[in-house]
């Protein structure tokens, strides 16, 4: 098992270094820089403000300065944000990310999983195309649509939340003080959540009918073990591998999603910094935010690596 | 004597007879199940209106994209003054708007698979076909990229090389290869190993004929369903991109576009929003709805 982490540990690393450096000489190659907007600036003020960000230097020079920073995690100062660091910006943007990411990570979860199982209960029902019929539907209708109709919906027309602030107002948070500080989370969550709810339901119906199949389903049922217990014990827990496995892609997916969600609800978090960032070549902020979203997407398949490898017996660990 | 022709006879009877009867082949099979399955026929009927109302669509309409006029601005849908969609906050008419945004929403969508395809299929049959060490480099080289919020890098390179939209095709083509190189190479793999090829390669078949007619038919079928599962992630991808403002710009249109625009004049104009939405909905669905009818009629498994 330990050799086995390590092993995969060895493989997450370079990873990560392969991302930095890609970004790096991504951003760098192409023709322009963050200060050709300033045209009216003398060109004796662009120069010391390349000076000021190492832009002066040879670019292999800059790579391993920017290296060398960066493994102590200071990503330098950010362009477009000229009295910040991208390590304070990703301070105040990091929170706001996790919160709306981590809380649309588990609704998918319990959700998708939850609607995937019922449904595999019941192929071929009707009940069954109607909840894949939904799911459908969240596949088919992305969340960049999906957000500004439920704030139309819920903001303007029903005025039950708040629209693009973090102060809890609308009808929710005064109907129901205690949530308080959630409220102005929830619209941001759920438009994040519902691809994957989506997705993780289709996953789970797929996976579970196929294990329903089974030769050890059979005989578990034809032993007279409970139905309820065949389910649970039996199938639930084979069924819910390919959901392991899809964590990663889904942390991947919940942090692109987020970059619109961010900016369709204007969130201070780090998608909405990324993109500010892309648009105006402010290199450190983009730079710092793919080494942070790239960090959690790496850890995560790591994690899903030795989940899998502690709940599927045929997965050889120490291989 | 006598014998041998009763028996040559029946021999020549039995010849006859199976020469009678038509052999029917995999694609055959296919596509007889295919065209029973309701949903993915639906799904190519509506999926080739669409098609052929982008190419259609905005000649039928009187007027054209250049058309911005200050009178007609913010019409709703209407059967008066030919602006069937309405118009949006220009004046444009939101029909011949609809109907371009298509035309280029689909031809990313092809074009970026196509793309895909072709990486996807040379890196994973390469990997397959010469085996052992390079394909576990290779293979690798794939993992470390699956693990990558690939959306980021198009971002980046559309954002550093300047927004046009072929770079758009290429970023997304580029990105969106890894899942069919695995496919290609898983299948590649099997198929080498199977007891009818070593049976054709017994009974003298020739190489040619063997990648025709055994392996191909046998690796293509998952690459199909695959493809018509990418084509609706690329033209998501696009929109996800134009609706940040990176993909498509004017005065070319897409359906990302028209979505970016109507989520800011929702409350004004909704059909600004519902209408390139409601579009784009209906093809995601054709188009999972054919994927999906064609697993389950080329999917030797299940039958």
């Amino acid at each position: 098992m330990l050799t086995f982490a390590l092993k995969r540990l060895a493989i997450a690393a370079p990873t990560l270094f392969f991302v930095v450096s890609l970004s790096f000489f991504l951003m760098h190659l192409a023709p322009g820089g963050p200060f050709d907007a300033d045209a009216n600036l003398e060109p004796q003020v662009i120069e010391n403000l390349k000076a000021a960000y190492d832009l002066d230097k040879p670019l292999f020079q800059q790579y391993l300065i920017y290296l060398g920073k960066a493994a102590q995690g200071n990503f330098g100062p950010s362009i477009i944000y000229q009295d910040r660091t991208v390590s304070q910006l990703i301070a105040t943007g990091l929170p706001v990310s996790l919160r709306i990411g981590l809380a649309a990570i588990f609704i998918a979860g319990l959700l998708g999983i939850s609607m995937g199982i019922f449904s595999a209960l019941r192929q071929n029902q009707r009940i069954d195309y109607v909840v894949m019929g939904v799911a459908m539907t969240g596949i088919a209708v992305p969340s960049f649509v999906l957000a500004p109709l439920m704030t139309l919906l819920f903001g303007v027309i029903f005025r039950l939340l708040p629209i693009a602030t973090l102060e809890p107002s609308g009808g929710l948070a005064r109907a129901v003080p205690a949530l308080g500080p959630m409220v102005p989370y929830i619209l941001p969550v759920i438009a994040l959540a519902i691809p994957q709810i989506a997705i993780i339901a289709r996953l789970t119906r797929g996976a579970m009918i196929e294990v329903l199949r089974q030769n050890y389903i059979r005989t578990a049922r034809a032993k007279g073990m409970p139905e309820k217990r065949v389910v649970w014990r039996h199938a639930v827990q084979a069924g819910l591998l390919p959901v392991v496995s899809y964590l990663g892609p889904a942390i991947a997916g919940i942090v692109t999603g987020a970059v619109v969600v961010e900016s369709i609800f204007q969130l201070p978090g780090m998608g909405r910094f990324f993109i500010q960032g892309a648009i105006n070549r402010d290199y450190p902020l983009v730079l710092g935010i793919v080494i942070i979203f790239a960090a959690a997407v790496i850890l995560m398949n790591l994690i899903v690596d030795l989940l899998y490898g502690v709940l599927d017996p045929k997965v050889k660990v120490d291989g | 004597m006598t014998l041998f022709q009763a028996q040559s006879e029946s021999q020549l009877q039995l010849m006859d007879a199976a020469a009678r009867l038509k052999g029917r082949s995999l694609w055959q099979d296919a596509a007889e199940r295919f065209s029973k399955n309701k949903a993915a026929m639906g799904g190519v009927i509506v999926l080739g209106l669409i098609a052929i109302m982008s190419i259609v669509g905005p000649m039928i309409s009187p007027y054209t994209l250049e058309d911005l006029s200050w009178e007609s601005i913010g019409i709703a849908p209407t059967m008066e003054n030919s602006h069937w969609f309405g118009t949006d906050d220009t004046g444009r008419d939101m029909w011949v708007l609809t109907w371009m945004g298509a035309r280029v929403s689909l031809t990313i969508g092809v074009m970026t698979t196509f793309i895909a395809l072709l990486i996807g299929v040379a890196y994973g049959a390469t990997a397959g076909y010469v085996g052992g060490r390079t394909d576990n480099l290779m293979m690798r080289f794939v993992d470390v990229l699956y693990a990558l919020p690939l959306l980021f890098f198009i971002i980046i390179l559309v954002t550093v090389f300047g927004r046009n939209i072929y770079l758009v095709f290429v970023a997304i083509g580029c990105v969106e290869w890894l899942t069919m190189a695995r496919i290609v190479r898983g299948q590649t793999l099997s198929v080498k190993r199977k007891e009818y090829i070593e049976a054709a390669l017994a009974s003298g078949v020739r190489t040619n004929t063997i990648i025709r007619r055994h392996v191909i038919p046998n690796v293509i079928g998952p690459v199909i369903v695959y493809v018509t599962l990418l084509v609706p992630t690329n033209i998501l991808v696009e929109s996800y991109l134009s609706f940040l403002g990176l993909g498509v710009q004017e005065p070319l249109t897409s359906w990302g576009v028209l979505i970016s625009r109507g989520a800011n004049a929702l409350e004004t104009a909704p059909w600004l929003l519902l209408i390139p939405a409601t579009f784009l909905a209906i093809t995601m669905f054709c188009f999972n709805f054919i994927g999906d009818g064609l697993r389950d009629a080329l999917d030797p498994k299940d039958r």
